[in-house]
């Protein structure tokens, strides 16, 4: 049997990942495929955690996650579309149009 | 869940995230963060999170990772070089270290702390989940539907084409404000169309 400690070690690792991600990378599609990531590692977290203490809440609560990131990957995407129309770029440096 | 398979798991998971940040070509972010998301599907069915292990595989990697490859497609991006600032570069890799120091620490220390859990409710199959969220998440269930819509109408609004009507009637404008310009316009194009229907006649001949 696992201890619950490791999962959460993993979820800690996957986060600090998706962080580094969005930090170091300047495409915005993979700025997203990172806030993925670390959506995935908070509901690692409430799965083990729901387990831990016998719960189902943490299920419930992923599957609302899970449905969050849809809708969030979703209009995220048409952002990109849109930005990528009028800028042709998807690169989040050249995106400085609100920079004073 | 088995200590070997975990480890199997969690190393797998640990690499396919380095891949979605350190490859260079788009598609292969997405495929290492589409071996991730199983990866991390299984891992809930190992925890007795069935349905919803199989509810991330499905959407996550049926629907969404569809959703990024058909936007990467469609933009036809290529591969890159790491552009951008390096001190910006530098302190992310030093604050997501010490986020990570700091998250590995508090959480290695749960375990002292939280209760062991009694097993019996652990197996989330569809029966229990569907009881909990028809009764108790009801009103987060409906308002879930509610994003859903706004989700669908705004994704549309925002990556569908400006409107041809406003186009047509700012060119209508302007050819109002030259007046005889409609008729000079119909005449050139029954002109032009002449032309374009006797020359390969010419051409044939």
């Amino acid at each position: 049997m696992t201890p619950i400690s490791y999962f959460l070690v993993l979820s800690a690792l996957l986060f600090a990942i998706g962080v580094l991600g969005v930090l170091i990378r300047r495409n915005v599609i993979v700025m997203l495929m990172s806030i993925e990531l670390m959506l995935n590692a908070v509901n690692l977290a409430f799965i083990a955690l729901g387990r831990q203490v016998g719960s189902i809440d943490g299920q419930v609560i992923v599957f609302f996650v899970i449905t969050v990131a849809a809708a969030e990957a979703a209009v995220g995407l048409g952002i990109v579309i849109a930005v990528f129309r009028n800028r042709a770029t998807v690169n989040a440096d050249e995106l400085n149009l609100l920079r004073w | 869940m088995s200590l070997g398979l975990f480890f199997f798991l969690a190393v797998l998971a640990a690499l396919s995230a380095l891949g979605v940040i350190a490859q260079r070509n788009p598609v292969h972010c997405l495929l290492a963060l589409a071996v991730n998301l199983l990866d991390i599907g299984v891992m809930f069915v190992g925890l007795g999170a069935v349905t919803v292990g199989f509810l991330q595989i499905i959407i996550y990697v049926g629907a969404i990772m569809v959703l990024f490859l058909f936007v990467i497609w469609l933009l036809n991006l290529q591969a890159e070089g790491f552009s951008g600032y390096l001190g910006l570069k530098l302190f992310g890799a030093i604050g997501a270290a010490a986020l990570a120091a700091e998250f590995a620490t508090l959480f290695l220390h749960t375990s002292r702390i939280s209760t062991p859990g009694a097993s019996a409710l652990t197996q989330g199959t569809i029966t229990t989940l569907g009881r909990h969220l028809f009764s108790d998440y009801l009103v987060a269930f409906e308002i879930t539907s509610l994003l859903l819509l706004a989700a669908v109408v705004g994704a549309i609004g925002l990556a569908r084409r400006p409107p041809l009507s406003a186009g047509l009637s700012a060119a209508a404008g302007s050819d109002l404000a030259t007046a005889e310009s409609p008729r000079q316009m119909s005449r050139s194009m029954s002109v032009s169309a002449e032309q374009q229907t006797t020359t390969p006649r010419a051409g044939s001949a």
